[in-house]
């Protein structure tokens, strides 16, 4: 009656078998990842911008802010990009070395997109796991609010905070944290509404779990899949919203720089032929955004089981 | 239906109550008057100056001042800093400009971009497929004011074949740039959704049977699959509303074209209070009825929603 020895440990076998193949939900997307060239290629010239934001200023033979006062002028044969003057990229119109002007706004305008998304993750999945969990009139309210403040054109009001507070890398931050949100509140809101209703989440609420808990613990790591692959999207788009600040000369002050103040500049000296410096800068912007875009479309498909 | 823009328009209007209070608070909060300058006036005129702008009275006083000013005649007061002109002369200078091209550029992306996506979808897999597809994602990093310095390149100083800037009273050559420059992104944006919303409406049961009956594929696309393909596109409008009307300011800039945009930013640099919170009203009032409009299309077209 008893099941034979060999037949238990032959299934005994299957299972260690089974274990060795099985895969984690994060080992799946990983494998889905990496099958996607164009994102892991994408994501090599990510690294390598990053790289180059981060150790570009080290090979650079000039600081960002010198300027060499014996090149004002003259730029159009001596700040021609060149190996043996050290202007890699050449120069811009004040004599200044683009080569690390170019490494520094690369690196300001990672650095926003990337707070950007930050507090998008932070704040929006927060709020929106909030809201849904919730549900009810808090839920009503709280999603009210976001509709209010998606229909409230944002650039004119940051720009309005930006005359009125002085302009500052801490005021940008501020104002692109301030709408970088509503979207990801949209996002978590939803995906917390299927959650919710999970076994795991209603043992949590049978034994007793406080609500705050619950979401902190059991909502919210659910949420995680969906929310990287919207913070990697978000990430451009919040790059593209600095730029555009700075493009107009409200964003990012002298002589701190970022991608957008630099296109803005080389888009007025380019008529005279310097295209240089409007070409490197707009080489890296056009580099980040393409690869962010990328990374997040695999992102997509490797995490987001819906749109597969 | 009727219920349905009543409540609709009863989250309007406290919406743009807010936006109105919000930048007045944010004006008031300033630090430093709009009449402080590096040459302090004597202490008697600058109180005379805040005087005739009614900046002298309580907090609560100028604000019901400024809101019923806003609400009931849509006057938005003195400016700041030009003496001879009030907000609404501003306004009325620059807006017509702005419309004309933002008008300009809502079509060509609506249409281009709706054709595109249409077209890439039923011709799945072939060269315009590619192509449509190719052009979506290659404008993605093409915002405004990427393209804008692109076009002026390409069209102004290699070719020579439209001039850089200006307006002219909105003749057609001052028209092309900025209309080009602020609609590509979008109409790629738009491309994408009608893309894939048309592929997966062309996968659903109804266009099956409407094939198996025997109806012309024209007949199929334009009466039974148009229709719920158009809705994701139309909830995007909303967003593509409010990127072109800001857009606007970088078009203004850049081709001088004199719009709403340039005296925003210029304002901007001159501390010119009022014509800034006036321009930031007027597009959030323009921003919240387009929403309004949208939404109402919106439950309109589709059957699915209850009101």
């Amino acid at each position: 009656m008893l099941p034979n020895r060999a037949a238990v440990e032959g299934v005994a076998d299957q299972m260690a078998l089974a274990e060795v193949k099985g895969r984690s939900l994060w080992a799946d997307a990983r494998i889905r990842f990496f099958r996607n060239r164009a994102a892991v290629i994408s994501l090599v010239m990510l690294g390598l911008v990053a790289a180059f934001a981060l150790f570009g200023g080290m090979f650079a033979q000039y600081e960002p802010d010198f300027v060499n006062f014996s090149l004002i002028g003259s730029n159009a044969y001596l700040g021609v990009p060149s190996i043996e003057t050290g202007h890699y990229f050449g120069t811009d119109s004040n004599g200044r070395d683009l080569f690390a002007r170019t490494a520094m706004g690369t690196g300001i305008s990672l650095m926003v997109g990337v707070v950007g998304a930050l507090v998008a993750v932070i704040v929006g999945t927060l709020y929106g796991a909030t809201a849904g969990y919730y549900g009810g009139r808090v839920d009503g309210i709280m999603m009210r609010i976001v509709d209010v403040l998606m229909s409230i054109p944002f650039m004119f009001v940051l720009i309005l905070m930006l005359v009125i507070f002085g302009r500052s890398i801490f005021m940008l931050f501020l104002g692109i944290g301030l709408i970088s949100w509503l979207d990801m509140a949209r996002i978590a809101r939803g995906q917390t509404l299927t959650i919710k209703n999970k076994e795991f989440v209603e043992v949590a609420v049978a034994t007793g779990v406080r609500p705050s808990k619950i979401i902190l613990r059991h909502i919210v790591p659910n949420l995680l899949g969906i929310v990287i692959v919207y913070a990697t999207l978000l990430v451009p788009n919040m790059i593209i919203f600095e730029s555009f600040i700075s493009f107009l000369g409200l964003g990012v002050q002298e002589p701190a720089t970022s991608l957008g103040a630099l296109i803005n500049e080389g888009s007025r000296t380019m008529q005279f032929g310097y295209m240089w410096q409007i070409s490197f800068p707009l080489f890296f912007f056009v580099l980040t955004i393409f690869a962010f875009f990328f990374v997040g479309d695999g992102l997509r498909d490797a995490l987001d089981p819906k749109d597969r | 239906m009727l219920s349905f823009v009543v409540r609709r328009l009863a989250v309007a209007i406290p919406t743009l109550l807010i936006l109105v209070i919000l930048s007045f608070i944010l004006m008031y909060a300033a630090p430093g008057g709009p009449f402080n300058s590096e040459r302090p006036l004597p202490p008697e005129v600058l109180a005379n100056i805040e005087a005739k702008y009614g900046l002298d009275q309580p907090f609560w006083k100028q604000i019901v001042n400024y809101v019923s000013g806003v609400v009931t005649s849509f006057d938005f007061g003195p400016s700041f800093q030009y003496k001879d002109r009030s907000v609404n002369d501003v306004i009325a200078q620059g807006f017509p400009v702005t419309l004309t091209y933002g008008f300009w550029s809502f079509v060509v992306a609506v249409t281009i971009g709706v054709s595109l996506g249409v077209a890439a979808a039923i011709k799945q897999n072939t060269w315009i497929d590619y192509f449509a597809v190719g052009i979506s994602i290659g404008a993605q990093v093409l915002p405004n004011f990427v393209m804008a310095p692109i076009l002026l390149l390409v069209f102004t100083l290699w070719l020579g074949w439209l001039p850089g800037g200006g307006w002219s009273g909105g003749q057609w050559q001052f028209l092309i740039m900025p209309v080009i420059a602020l609609s590509t992104s979008y109409m790629a944006s738009i491309a994408r959704i009608t893309r894939s919303s048309m592929l997966e409406v062309l996968n659903t049961n109804f266009i099956r049977t409407a094939q198996a009956k025997g109806l012309p594929m024209r007949r199929v696309i334009w009466r039974h699959a148009m229709k719920p393909t158009i809705l994701p596109v139309l909830s995007y409008l909303g967003p593509a509303f409010v990127g072109m009307i800001t857009g606007s300011v970088i078009i203004d800039v850049f081709f001088s074209t004199g719009g709403i945009g340039q005296f925003f930013v210029n304002s901007a640099f001159n501390r010119d209070y009022s014509v800034i919170m006036g321009i930031t009203i007027l597009v959030g009032t323009l921003t919240i009825l387009f929403n309004l409009v949208v939404d109402i299309l919106y439950a309109w077209i589709d059957p699915k929603i209850r009101y």
